[in-house]
């Protein structure tokens, strides 16, 4: 077998220094009932490189590629072009297969790298200390909710409408173990969010408002005022985002006054992958909240000889050291994923940052005029940044997406199927663009979508 | 002008002497390159991207907020970017450079067809809400994959979307207390042995249970009677790492479970060691109810230098109902199906029979799908029969290594009969103050990463050897001359050691200081 290096003699040799027979004197422990007479049944025996790689390639091919279509998918995941030396980076040995750097000496390579991208990730956020990750932008929402638990010593979380339903069920999800509170509601669909309703739900007992930027329906607005009103309740302000590329176009939540900024970076560097692995980014403005932070840190000190270098810090907050008092059960953090982001994020610099963001805007300007001109469709956002929502006059945008991908056509993503029973989003699709899409694209989903809702009114 | 290198060597510093060495004007040794930190070398003006310039007459529609100051990046051009990403790298140690003896981590050899698959544009560009139609492959992989963790491990069903082992904890443990809720049974404590994972006790604490300890026998197993003795009906689960975290197999695995089902509780067995005995034991035969395997320890996908990992929970028949949305499920028409929230009534109704239970959402989207595709790789590869063999070397090997070195160093269990994948060792024996933080800083200099040291903590010292089964004979043998070397230069009270190591890009760091002031971003400097 390629991967294992031991010769039936080295195998011979080895139990005769250890004083066994054969192998299954090593396994004597393991009880009589679960003992096996051979490999595992029903499972196929070992294959060639070759014959691994055509089973592979057969499933991938059933799969259709966003690249290869016009695409218009969003919602939490970004498909944007990544620079060929970002991968040639993650797939160097030294950083692919390195461990979580517990031995310092002989892991400055990680450690300054998550150094730079705590900085990064900190300045992107507006914030002060950002983390070494986690592990993607859901989990990383419900760590900042149990952190403003922990900071203001109250349990009720108010969580946005327009918060990504996937987010909001997460955060539920762990609330009821906790023994948390969390508020949530429906999206209005309206042009504006409703920042005022949002508002009107802190009050003394809230520990958190939890706010998505741009929201779920590619809405943006000024967070400032909300800051102030959960800060005069004693409550924190979470700012979520789904998509870092937008913060080379509009303000941080973090100058607006966010206190726990936390997101998805999927979108630099990383890739769509079906979902997983992403990235979670997690940062705080006020440098005092650090000792409540989740997951690893990375800091700067000095070595023996007086030179700088760096170590994971702060790991008295941390599972391995504070057992069943620890802020969180994280052990892993995104750390590959962590470095594509830097990496990326280092070939675009703030002058890359910018122009990415202002083409993607651009396109999306674009995209929305030219859907809003298709009978039976209007825009439903005043701003948005590179996603907005259109409406379907009369039509479930579900069956439209299915139609839409029957022409070849992977057309954005449908309401429904975020909030499924939910009537009054069902004609709401969310389309994404970014600096991946083409003129070509954009006339061949608009022509399209023509089209269907064209038949149908048939 | 800048200083030669901003990193860490100064002028006035004549420190790289130690060992008679000259000093160099760059603080460069040969190959040993230093590299400053980003913002020392990068502008806010340049990129290692060709886009579009920003037109500042063009509308926008941003709702009046956009960006005006300054955000505080900089940016490389790609040569520069490759270099100075090339030079971090070649201060990081990993196993494609050497031998990674990390006890409980298992640092085994990462195929790099695992990687050449997951990267196919058929699985790495495709966005998780695409209609079900065109994701028919990434369904199926997810699928086949539990297909193979259910027929290895031997249990009822899998969860497949907790991120990491630590989630799939949580996931495990969320099960349990949907499970006994569902009943009306409110138990309020996990047991969890003192050798258990820092994880363990955390994700316990997190799903609100009290964590009391199980006792350990001297031979380093679970106490079996004392064990019985606590169970009762407050008693929600027990925690058991099996193999365990010395390295030992639970011989009564199956009577622990057995007496923790008829006192109403269930067994959540940590897969964190499944390497060990992949292929050769079902934990499902020995009546565990819920087990997490990192993806990222026995099927080989990489650590990347602390994640991605990837925890799928096999769960048995009373969990399965109240697993995590979403699934995947093959129906007698061969169609894969994906369950979120919404299918997930009528689903269950029409294909189990029942309404599922199940507790609700651990992630946004369904799991680490470039995990799966490279375990799936990895599963392929070496099939059932290559995968028994794996367990077979890894045991073996951490048995060679055991009796190799147990007349010169302290092995506590080393009497109780042959460990599993790991062996374990301890620095009572060392003499003049050294400890096996000063033999592991040794074996840096000797070339070798570390093992685990100071866990489990039942043991004083603790250092936790962990082989694997892709280290050949000749590289372990180097590693035991080196291990039998150091260990008599501590015992016999070598202070050299205390200053170990040497030869690495950095002496030993000073992380007292860094936890005192924390500095966790870089500032520009005032000058």
């Amino acid at each position: 077998m390629r991967y294992l290096p031991l010769t039936d003699t080295d195998r011979g040799d080895m139990l005769a220094k250890i004083g066994a027979d054969n192998i299954d004197d090593l396994f004597v422990d393991v009880p009589e009932v679960a003992r096996l007479d051979g490999p595992i049944r029903g499972l196929p025996m070992h294959a060639s490189e070759m014959a691994v790689e055509r089973h592979m390639k057969r499933l991938a091919g059933k799969n259709t590629v966003a690249g290869d279509v016009p695409f218009f998918l969003g919602a939490g995941a970004y498909r944007h072009h990544v620079p060929a030396s970002v991968d040639t980076v993650i797939q160097r040995g030294e950083f692919l297969t390195a461990y979580t750097p517990y031995q310092p000496e002989i892991a400055q390579g990680t450690l300054q790298m998550l150094f730079e991208f705590q900085t990064q990730v900190a300045n992107l956020y507006g914030c002060a200390v950002a983390n070494a990750s986690l592990y993607d932008g859901s989990t990383a929402c419900w760590e900042a909710v149990a952190m403003a638990t922990r900071v203001t010593k109250k349990n009720r979380a108010v969580l946005s409408g327009a918060l990504h339903p996937h987010y909001s069920e997460v955060v539920k999800t762990m609330a009821q173990f906790t023994g948390d509170v969390i508020a949530d509601a429906q999206p209005a669909i309206q042009a504006e969010p409703d920042m005022a309703g949002l508002t009107a739900r802190i009050d003394e007992e809230t520990a958190c408002v939890v706010v998505q930027y741009p929201d779920i329906l590619g809405r943006i607005s000024d967070l400032s005022e909300l800051a102030d009103a959960a800060h005069e309740k004693g409550a924190l302000l979470v700012a979520v985002n789904t998509e870092p590329v937008a913060l080379g176009a509009i303000k941080s939540p973090g100058e607006m006054g966010a206190d726990i900024v936390v997101g998805e970076g999927q979108s630099i560097g990383v890739g769509l992958q079906f979902g997983g692995p992403y990235l979670g980014l997690f940062a705080v403005r006020n440098p005092k909240h650090v000792r409540q932070m989740p997951g690893r840190l990375c800091g700067e000190t000095v070595d023996a000889e007086g030179k700088r270098g760096f170590v994971l810090t702060l790991s008295t907050r941390e599972q391995h050291i504070r057992r069943e008092k620890a802020t969180s059960n994280i052990c892993t953090n995104s750390g590959l994923c962590a470095l594509a982001f830097s990496v990326h994020m280092t070939l675009l610099g703030e002058k890359g940052l910018r122009e990415l963001a202002a083409e993607n805007h651009r396109l999306a300007c674009l995209v929305a005029d030219r859907l809003a001109q298709v009978p039976g469709v209007s825009l439903l956002n005043n701003a948005f940044f590179n996603e907005f929502t259109i409406m379907l006059d009369g039509k479930p945008a579900r069956d439209v997406v299915r139609d839409l991908a029957d022409r070849g056509v992977l057309g954005g993503v449908s309401l429904g199927r975020l909030y499924p029973g939910d009537e009054r989003l069902q004609q709401a699709l969310l389309v994404a663009v970014t600096e991946t899409t083409t003129e070509d694209d954009i006339e061949t989903l608009a022509t399209q979508l023509e089209a269907i809702i064209k038949e149908d009114a048939q | 002008m800048n200083a030669p290198n901003k990193s860490g060597w100064k002028p006035h510093m004549e420190v790289a002497d130690s060992n008679g060495e000259s000093v160099t004007t760059t603080g460069n040794r040969a190959l040993m390159l230093e590299e400053s930190l980003l913002f020392e070398i990068g502008h806010a003006e340049t990129t290692g991207v060709d886009l579009p310039e920003v037109d500042p007459k063009a509308s926008t529609r941003l709702g009046g907020l956009e960006r005006d100051g300054a955000i505080g990046l900089v940016g490389l051009t790609e040569p520069e970017t490759v270099r100075h990403y090339t030079r971090l790298s070649r201060q990081n140690y990993g196993i494609d450079l050497g031998f990674f003896p990390l006890g409980s981590c298992t640092m085994k050899h990462n195929p790099r067809l695992n990687e050449k698959m997951a990267r196919l544009p058929g699985f790495a560009d495709v966005h998780p809400l695409q209609p079900v139609s065109t994701i028919q492959g990434a369904l199926e992989v997810v699928n086949e994959l539990a297909h193979w963790l259910i027929d290895l491990t031997g249990m009822n069903s899998v969860a497949m979307s907790p991120k990491a082992g630590a989630h799939g904890e949580l996931c495990g443990i969320l099960c349990i207390r949907a499970a006994l809720e569902a009943r009306g049974d409110a138990r309020e404590v996990v047991l969890v042995p003192e050798s258990a994972h820092g994880t363990n006790p955390a994700t316990a604490a997190f799903a609100n249970y009290r964590v009391e300890n199980i006792p350990a026998t001297p031979a380093g197993r679970v106490d079996l009677e004392a064990l019985k003795a606590r169970l009762g009906p407050d008693v929600a689960a027990v925690m058991i790492t099996n193999p365990n975290t010395c390295g030992l197999f639970e011989p009564d695995f199956r009577e622990i479970s057995d007496a923790v089902h008829a006192a109403g509780g269930f067994v959540y067995c940590d897969g964190a060691n499944f390497n060990a005995i992949v292929g050769k034991v079902r934990p499902g035969d020995l009546g565990v109810d819920a087990m997490h395997i990192n993806l990222h320890k026995t099927f080989s996908t990489p650590h990347g230098g602390g994640g991605p990992g990837s925890g799928p929970v096999v769960l048995s028949e009373a969990l399965a109902p109240f697993m995590p949305l979403p699934y995947t499920a093959r129906t007698a028409d061969g169609v894969v199906h994906l369950i979120e929230e919404e299918q997930a009534d009528d689903f269950a109704r029409e294909h189990f029979g029942g309404e599922l239970s199940s507790f609700g959402r651990m992630t946004a989207f369904h799991g680490q799908m470039g995990m799966f595709t490279r375990a799936l790789t990895y599963m392929l590869s070496h099939g059932a029969d290559g995968l028994k063999q794996v367990a077979e070397d890894a045991v073996l090997n951490a048995n060679y290594i055991l009796r190799s070195l147990e007349d010169v160093l302290h092995a506590p269990f080393a009497d109780s009969g042959p460990c599993m994948h790991e062996a374990l060792f301890g620095d009572k024996d060392f003499g003049n103050g050294l400890s096996t933080l000063d033999l592991a800083k040794g074996m840096i200099d000797e070339g070798f990463h570390p093992m685990t040291v100071y866990f489990p903590l039942v043991v004083h010292g603790a250092m936790l050897v962990e082989p694997t089964e892709t280290e050949s004979k000749s590289s372990i043998d180097q590693f035991i001359t080196a291990f039998r070397s150091l260990a008599e230069r501590a015992i016999a009270g070598d202070e050299s050691l205390k200053h170990a190591p040497y030869y690495a890009p950095r002496r030993r760091l000073d992380e007292t200081a860094a936890a005192r002031k924390p500095k966790l971003t870089w500032v520009p400097s005032e000058e």
